[in-house]
């Protein structure tokens, strides 16, 4: 009997504990993540007033009179900059991707084929920098790459130029900047992935007559497949919205909408057409988001297998 | 012969790609002490910069300011985060699982101009309601919050991943309760991964600019912010010495954190095997 009332006891308390235990987190996000989507989404559809935006909703005479105002979405449509920002961002983002992957496939293969005892420490050779400020390491591109910056200096001084090469406010030093900051994101993954492959299958490979090249391709890459989407997406998805990277090293061909939104809200004050170019973000980014969220959740089920 | 070729485009790639990484930590580095106000041609080596740096009241309170959000925010995102890792590791089923997952890992990738407007539209709209909350440290930290609970999440989940249930099982059986089970068992066994979470979220929120752009009021203006609109103007020698101190931490940081780390790891591995040779 006595048992059985503790049991009972620990029941109860397993099932109360279990629902504070996701609820806490759970309404965390609703009310600071999930919550502000929609407030944004609602200011979308209304316009600036003279100091503030006006309500969607209005209670007037015992009557809720809705307003829906898409003139920012048709505003969005009409000006072709914007078109064209959101394109270039795709553009930028999409090469700063492929590049990341050209440098961290081979890199993140070598580091998963070196000595075991030497992994741990390549590791944390690649996150150093990634615990070293970010803004700081992006001004650290600034300094190598203005007119008057290191490399021209240096390339000056040893009379390989005449003249500074204009680097900076390029496109390339925007996506050498991106390809910089983001390239441990995709090294991780990859690593990851690689470090976990079972070598008897290329062992099989080659014992049936396949290359070393064929082996990689047919074996190896396919393998790797989930290392290569989780990387490509924590890439592609930042970068399209990225601020800091195209404010300090991006320049007028550079056009990138994350600048363009801060624009709209810090200097023109509009901020439902921020929040309008907010969310046709959101809808450009939705797929990508939801192939890394499937990522994840198959990656930390697939866990325990 | 061919295995040698390999072995050297191993090297070669790896070399270069941590030149290439490292290349621009060390730039900074060196010019934080050159002489000349022109920060990118050199004057010989000087002090001068760090002199100036310990008079620059304006990032000195921004530091401040800084470390406070960063403490508070390392604090509440590793309560948050190994809340939400346990949920996901321990219930393979509940009503919004998926919503729940996609809430937590969105923000690792969502950029944040996004997550910064969104979340500032809506405390505005909540003030104008309410009258309450005004821009400043309390909003940046709910902001920072939510970015670091992602990252605390992922950390810890991993770690509950690697664990054996077996031990959590074995409690179980010896009639601990679920509360006991976690503070005697898992507490003990993630300890370190929630160090290593508590670790980088501060730095994490040390490091946010766009946040907390978009969460400031007036007088909460944290180091990183007044970085950032020196460095959209040009080139500037505070910036360097800034960032040279930070590696300077940073570095010697991490580097004490992993060798305890990976002491206490070793020093766990030894009593577990003790433990399961007396058994």
């Amino acid at each position: 009997m006595a048992t059985a009332t503790h049991s009972l006891h620990d029941k109860l308390t397993g099932a109360w504990g279990r629902t504070l235990v996701i609820s806490v987190p759970m309404v965390f996000l609703l009310i600071v993540f999930l919550l502000p989507f929609l407030v944004v989404f609602k200011i979308s559809l209304s316009e600036m007033d003279v100091v503030f935006f006006k309500d969607v909703l209005v209670w007037k005479d015992d009557v809720i009179a809705i307003t829906l105002r898409f003139g920012n979405y048709i505003g969005l449509t009409q000006d072709s900059l914007y078109l064209e920002t959101y394109l270039s961002s795709i553009k930028f983002a999409g090469l700063t991707t492929a590049i990341c992957l050209l440098i961290a496939y081979p890199f993140a293969y070598f580091m998963a084929r070196s000595p075991a005892d030497m992994r741990p420490a390549l590791l944390m050779l690649v996150m150093l920098p990634f615990w070293t400020s970010f803004l700081l390491r992006v001004y650290a591109w600034k300094m190598l790459l203005t007119d008057s910056g290191v490399f021209n200096n240096i390339a000056m001084a040893l009379g390989l130029i005449s003249e500074p090469i204009k680097m900076m406010n390029t496109p390339f030093s925007l996506v050498l900047g991106m390809v910089y900051t983001y390239v441990p994101f995709m090294i991780l993954p990859l690593y990851a992935n690689l470090v976990k492959m079972d070598l008897r299958l290329l062992e099989a490979a080659l014992d049936l007559g396949a290359t070393p090249w064929q082996a990689f391709w047919r074996v190896t890459v396919p393998l790797s497949k989930s290392g290569i989407i989780a990387g490509s997406m924590l890439v592609f998805i930042p970068c399209v919205g990225e601020f800091v990277i195209p404010e300090l090293l991006g320049g007028p061909q550079t056009l990138m909408i994350g600048r363009v939104l801060w624009d709209e809200f810090f200097s023109n004050n509009d901020w439902p057409m921020a929040a309008t170019v907010a969310v046709v973000m959101v809808l450009l980014i939705i797929v990508p988001l939801a192939l890394f969220n499937k990522y994840q959740a198959e990656s930390t089920a697939g866990g325990r297998a | 012969m061919k295995l040698n070729a390999g072995a050297v485009t191993s090297k070669v790639w790896m070399g270069a790609v941590f030149l290439f990484l490292y290349m621009p930590i060390f730039t900074l580095i060196v010019l934080s002490f050159n002489a000349s106000p022109m920060v990118t041609s050199w004057g010989g080596w000087s002090l001068r910069w760090y002199n100036e740096l310990a008079k620059d009241k304006e990032i000195i309170s921004g530091f401040l300011l800084s470390l406070e959000i960063a403490f508070l925010t390392a604090c509440s995102s590793v309560v948050l985060g190994t809340l939400a890792a346990m949920s996901l590791h321990r219930f393979k089923r509940f009503t919004g699982r998926t919503l729940f997952a996609g809430m937590v890992n969105s923000p690792l990738v969502m950029p944040e101009v996004i997550i910064g407007l969104s979340l500032l539209l809506m405390l505005v709209s909540v003030q104008r309601l309410f009258g309450f909350p005004d821009r400043g440290v309390g909003t940046i930290w709910l902001g920072h919050t939510l970015l670091g609970m992602a990252y605390a999440t992922v950390v810890v989940q991993s770690r509950l991943q690697e664990m054996s249930p077996s031990l959590e099982e074995a409690a179980q059986d010896l009639g601990c309760r679920p509360l006991q089970v976690f503070f005697l068992i898992t507490l003990p066994l993630i300890s370190q991964a929630i160090g290593s979470a508590w670790l980088l979220t501060f730095t994490l929120s040390l490091d946010d600019v766009v946040l907390s752009a978009f969460l400031s009021g007036p007088g909460s203006t944290t180091m990183p912010i007044v970085i950032f609109s020196r460095a959209r103007l040009g080139l500037s020698p505070s910036v360097n010495t800034v960032a040279t101190l930070t590696v300077a931490v940073v570095s010697i940081g991490v580097l004490a954190a992993s060798i305890w780390i990976s002491r206490a790891e070793r020093k766990r591995a030894a009593e577990m095997a003790a433990a399961y040779r007396a058994a």
